[in-house]
C-alpha cells in the first residue's frame, strides 16, 4: 500500500506512535517520520518518572498499608471508634496511588520519547493490575515502573515473569491465596488451589483464549505456580514476592503437553519461559499490537509478520516495537483509532503545554472521563476499540472537558489556527480551521479543537 | 439434614416456587415493559433487609443484630414471620400495595465468598466467573421483546451484566460544568464528516434532555455517594420514562460489605434505597405500571454477628422485586430455617431458590425472552433451573 506524504505521516508519528504532538515536534519529525520513532525505541528503557523521588517501593507501600490495617482493625475491634488521628490506610492508599497517577500523567505530558511511554501504558495494560481490588491501589503504580518499564525494550519472557511473580499482580488474582492441595500446608489446613492466576497468564497474557489449551493446563498451571506468593508479617519479607516451598504442590507437572519436574520454584518459571515462546503467545500479542496500532479488527497481513518477528526474536520487544513502525499498514492516512481517555488527557497536555493544568485538573479529568490509570474494571484491562470509547456518555464527558479546559486555557488560543497546526499538523483541515476562526472566544476555540474528531482520534 | 418448608410460628404461609403460581400462560403480549435492575454490590445482609424474626432461631443467631419485633421503632411487619428493616417505609408500602415481592434465601450459582468472583458469576448469568465476557441481561435482550431491546446503564461504563446487549448506552452525572449550546452546535457541525461522533452526540444531547437539568446530581455528589445513589435511581426512572428512552436500565450501588458496625451503615444504606427506588417511582409516572425492579446482590452475609458488629461474606440473601408491574404482596422463599444445623457450611442462610430462576421468570413474562433463549443463550446450561412464572402481573 502507499504511504500518506510526509506531512500527514509526521502527525501520525506524532499522535498513533507518540501521545499527541507538543510544539513543535511534527516539524521535527517531518524530515524522516520513522526515523522519528524509531530513535525513541533505541536507547535505555523508560524507567525515570518526573517527580519520582516522591514514589514508594512496592515493598514499602505494601508494609505500610497493612500495618495501617492491622492498627485500624484493631483499634475497631475496641470499644471507641477510632479518632481522627487514628490509623487511616484508606488514606495512605489513595495519596500513593495518586501521586503514581501524577508522575506517570506528567512524564507522559513532558516526555520526549513519547512513543517508548506509549509502549509502557501499552503493555502496562497488557499485564492489568487494578486498584478495583483495593489490597492493589497503593501498589498499582509501582508494579507498572518494577515489572513493566524495565522490560519495554526487553524480552517479553522477562516482563511477564516480573509481572507474574509482582506482588501487585498475586494480590490482584488470587495467588497469595493458593495452596497445594498436598502440599504439607494444604494437607493440615484443608485449604487449597486458586486458579484465577494460572488462568490469566494463559488466556489473557501469554496464549490467549483460543489458544489451545485445556481446562486441565490451567489447573496443573495453577499447581505448578503454587509456593509463590506475598510475604507478610507473619512470614518474612514484608510485601515481596516469596517462594515458600511448604504450600507447593508436589509432583511433576504437565502442561501443553511437556512435564516439568518437581523443581520447586523452577516449575513455574520453567513453565511461564515456555508459554511465554508458544507460537500462540506470538499471535496473541500480535493481534493486540495490531489492534493498538492499525484497526480494531486488523488486516491478517499485519498480525502474521508481527508474530513471525515475535517468534524470529524470541520476543525481543524492540526489535517486535520495530517491526510494528516498519508495517505500511501501521501509517494509513485515515485515523481508524480513538484515543483512549487517557490518551486524550495527555495528548490534551502535551498539545497545550499549560501549568494551569495540573494536579487536581488531572485528577479530575482521568476520573470523570472514566480512566483511571490502574483501575481497569477486569484483569483483561482497558478495551481498545473504537465503540467501548466512543459512546454517548463518554463522548459528552470529553465534550464538557474540552470546554473546562478552554475555560482554565482559553490565552494558549489568541491564535487557534497556529495552534491547531502545532497539535494536527496537516489534519487541521478548511473545516476545522474555519470553525477556529470563527470561533466566539478563545476558550471557545480551545473547545472546538479539543473536541474535533481530528484530535479525538490517532 | 435440616426440616425444610417447614410452617414456622404455625402461621407462616411459604409458597413455594413452583408450586403455588398459577401455571397459566404468559401475561399478555403488551410491549413497552420496563426492567430496572439494581446491583447491591458488598453483599447486602439479607436478614437485615428481610428479618425472620418469627422464626424460632433468629434471636438467638442475630444477637445485637436483632432489630426487635413489629412496633416500636422495630421491623416492619409483612406476614406475622418476616419483616421490613425500618427505613424500608417506602418499601413497606408497595409490598402492602401488592407492588413488591420478597425473595428471600434466594443465590446466584456462587458459592465462595470472593466479592469479585461473585459479582462476576451474579452477572456473567455462568457458572464461573470467567465464565462469559459479557452479561445474562445484555444478552438478553437480543431475544427480547423488540420493543424492550434499548438499555442504559447509568454509571460512567456499562457492567458486566448488561454487556452483550446491541444497544447499550450509559449516562452518568458530570461533575463538569454544562457547556453552552453554542458551541455544541458549532461541534455538532464539526462533527458532519463523521458518523461515530455525530451519532454519539445526538444520542448524548437527547439522553440530557430526558434526564433533565434539575437534578443537582453533583451536589448530591458532593454530600455524597449514598444520596447519589438515589438520584441516580431517579435518573433511572426518568429515562425509563421517555417515550422514546431506554427500556432497561442497570444501577449499581455499594457499601454493602458491613463486616463492622453493620446496624449504623445499614441504617444508611437501607434509608438511601428506599428514598431511590421511592424516587424511581415518582419519576416514572404512569409508567411505573409496566414497571419491573430487581435488586441483586453477589451473595448474602453470615447469620450470626461478628466480633466487630457485623457480618462476614455468606451465602443466602434477599432479591426484592417492586413495580406496578409485579404480582407482589408476598414473600416468596422456600425457607430453610436458621437453626445451627440448617446454615450451609455452619454459618450462611442455605439458598433454596436459584436466583436464575427469578431472572429467568421476569425476562419471559415481562420482557418476552423465549425459553430456549433463556436456556441457553442467557443462562448457559440452565435448562433444569425452571424460570418462576407468576412474577409479573397477567
Amino acid at each position: 500500500m502507499s504511504l500518506p506524504d510526509r506531512q500527514t505521516q509526521a502527525v501520525i508519528a506524532a499522535n498513533r506512535f507518540g501521545l499527541g504532538a507538543r510544539e513543535g515536534e511534527i516539524r521535527e519529525a517531518e524530515g524522516d517520520p520513522r526515523g522519528w520513532v524509531r530513535q525513541q525505541l533505541a536507547g535505555p528503557a523508560p524507567t525515570r518518572l518526573a517527580g519520582d523521588g516522591d514514589l514508594w517501593s512496592s515493598r514499602d507501600s505494601y508494609s505500610e498499608f497493612f500495618r495501617l490495617l492491622k492498627q485500624r482493625q484493631q483499634m475497631d475491634k475496641g470499644a471507641a471508634a477510632p479518632g481522627k488521628d487514628g490509623p487511616r490506610p484508606a488514606a495512605f492508599s489513595r495519596d500513593r496511588y495518586n501521586a503514581e497517577i501524577l508522575a506517570r500523567t506528567r512524564t507522559a505530558a513532558a516526555t520526549t520519547r513519547p512513543a517508548a511511554e506509549r509502549m509502557v501504558w501499552f503493555w502496562s495494560n497488557h499485564f492489568t493490575v487494578s486498584a478495583y481490588r483495593t489490597s492493589v491501589a497503593p501498589i498499582a503504580g509501582a508494579f507498572e515502573r518494577e515489572a513493566i518499564r524495565p522490560h519495554v525494550f526487553g524480552r517479553f519472557e522477562d516482563m511477564l515473569l516480573a509481572a507474574t511473580f509482582h506482588p501487585a499482580m498475586m494480590l490482584y488474582l488470587d495467588q497469595h491465596k493458593s495452596i497445594g492441595p498436598n502440599s504439607p500446608r494444604g494437607q493440615r489446613n484443608g485449604r487449597g488451589l486458586n486458579e484465577n492466576l494460572g488462568r490469566e497468564v494463559l488466556e489473557l497474557h501469554t496464549l490467549g483464549v483460543d489458544g489451545g489449551y485445556t481446562q486441565k493446563d490451567v489447573t496443573t498451571f495453577a499447581k505448578a505456580l503454587t509456593g509463590w506468593t506475598v510475604g507478610d508479617s507473619h512470614r518474612s519479607e514484608d510485601g515481596a514476592a516469596i517462594y515458600v516451598d511448604a504450600i507447593h504442590e508436589p509432583g511433576d507437572k504437565t502442561i501443553l503437553g511437556r512435564t516439568y519436574a518437581d523443581g520447586g520454584r523452577e516449575q513455574a518459571v520453567q513453565a511461564l519461559r515456555d508459554v511465554a515462546a508458544h507460537p500462540a503467545t506470538a499471535r496473541h500479542m500480535a493481534v493486540k499490537l495490531a489492534r493498538h496500532f492499525v484497526a480494531d479488527d486488523p488486516p491478517d497481513g499485519a498480525v502474521a509478520a508481527l508474530a513471525r518477528t515475535f517468534r524470529d526474536t524470541g520476543g525481543d520487544l524492540r526489535a517486535l516495537t520495530e517491526a510494528v513502525v516498519d508495517l505500511d499498514m501501521a501509517w494509513g492516512a485515515e485515523q481508524r483509532k480513538v484515543k483512549t481517555p487517557q490518551e486524550y488527557v495527555v495528548s490534551s497536555l502535551r498539545g497545550l503545554e499549560t501549568a494551569r493544568l495540573d494536579g487536581p485538573v488531572i485528577l479530575n479529568a482521568l476520573r470523570v472521563l472514566g480512566q483511571r490509570p490502574f483501575w481497569a474494571p477486569s484483569p483483561a484491562g482497558w478495551s481498545d476499540r473504537a465503540d467501548n470509547l466512543a459512546g454517548p456518555d463518554a463522548l459528552y464527558r470529553r465534550i464538557e472537558w474540552a470546554a473546562q479546559v478552554g475555560r482554565l486555557t482559553g490565552r494558549r488560543a489568541e491564535n487557534p489556527a497556529r495552534l491547531a497546526r502545532s497539535m494536527l499538523g496537516v489534519l487541521a483541515d478548511r473545516r476545522l480551521a474555519d470553525a477556529l476562526d470563527h470561533a466566539g472566544s478563545p476558550a471557545q476555540a480551545i473547545a472546538l479543537l479539543l473536541s474535533s474528531p481530528q484530535f479525538q482520534r490517532r | 439434614m435440616p426440616t425444610r418448608r417447614q410452617v414456622l410460628g404455625g402461621m407462616m404461609a411459604v409458597p413455594l416456587a413452583g408450586l403455588s403460581f398459577p401455571r397459566a400462560g404468559r401475561a399478555a403480549a403488551r410491549g413497552d415493559a420496563r426492567l430496572a435492575v439494581v446491583i447491591m454490590r458488598g453483599g447486602m445482609d439479607g436478614l437485615s433487609a428481610v428479618p425472620a424474626y418469627g422464626d424460632p432461631d433468629f434471636h438467638r443467631q442475630r444477637g445485637q443484630l436483632d432489630l426487635g419485633p413489629p412496633g416500636d421503632g422495630g421491623v416492619l411487619d409483612l406476614d406475622g414471620t418476616f419483616g421490613l428493616h425500618p427505613r424500608l417505609a417506602t418499601l413497606h408500602g408497595f409490598y402492602g400495595a401488592g407492588e413488591m415481592a420478597v425473595l428471600h434465601a434466594v443465590a446466584s450459582p456462587y458459592r465462595d465468598r470472593s466479592h469479585f468472583s461473585g459479582q462476576d458469576v451474579l452477572e456473567n448469568g455462568t457458572l464461573t466467573d470467567r465464565g462469559a465476557g459479557d452479561g445474562w441481561l445484555g444478552r438478553s435482550l437480543r431475544h427480547a421483546d423488540p420493543s424492550a431491546r434499548r438499555a442504559i446503564s447509568v454509571r460512567e461504563t456499562v457492567p458486566l451484566l448488561l454487556r452483550g446487549g446491541k444497544d447499550v448506552a450509559s449516562w452518568s452525572p458530570s461533575t463538569l460544568p454544562e457547556p453552552d449550546a453554542d458551541t455544541l452546535q458549532r461541534i455538532g457541525v464539526l462533527y458532519e464528516g463523521d458518523p461515530l461522533f455525530a451519532n454519539a452526540l445526538r444520542a448524548a444531547v437527547r439522553l440530557n434532555a430526558t434526564v433533565g437539568r434539575d437534578l443537582d446530581t453533583e451536589g448530591e455528589r458532593r454530600r455524597g455517594r449514598l444520596q447519589q445513589a438515589t438520584g441516580l435511581m431517579q435518573v433511572a426512572g426518568r429515562l425509563l420514562a421517555a417515550p422514546d428512552g431506554p427500556r432497561v436500565a442497570v444501577l449499581d450501588m455499594d457499601g454493602w460489605d458491613t463486616h463492622t458496625r453493620q446496624n449504623g451503615l445499614l441504617d444508611q444504606q437501607f434509608t438511601a434505597l428506599d428514598q431511590g427506588i421511592g424516587a424511581m417511582r415518582e419519576a416514572l409516572g404512569e409508567a411505573w405500571r409496566r414497571t419491573a425492579v430487581l435488586t441483586v446482590t453477589e451473595f448474602g452475609r453470615t447469620v450470626a454477628v461478628n466480633g466487630t458488629g457485623g457480618t462476614d461474606h455468606g451465602t443466602g440473601g434477599v432479591s426484592f422485586l417492586v413495580g406496578g408491574a409485579v404480582r407482589g404482596g408476598r414473600i416468596i422463599a422456600d425457607w430453610p430455617g436458621l437453626a445451627a444445623q440448617a446454615l450451609l457450611d455452619g454459618r450462611d442462610l442455605r439458598p433454596t431458590t436459584d436466583l436464575r430462576a427469578v431472572a429467568k421468570g421476569i425476562l419471559g413474562d415481562h420482557l418476552r425472552v423465549p425459553g430456549a433463549a433463556l436456556d441457553t443463550a442467557v443462562f448457559p446450561g440452565s435448562e433444569n433451573v425452571r424460570p418462576m412464572r407468576g412474577l409479573i402481573r397477567a
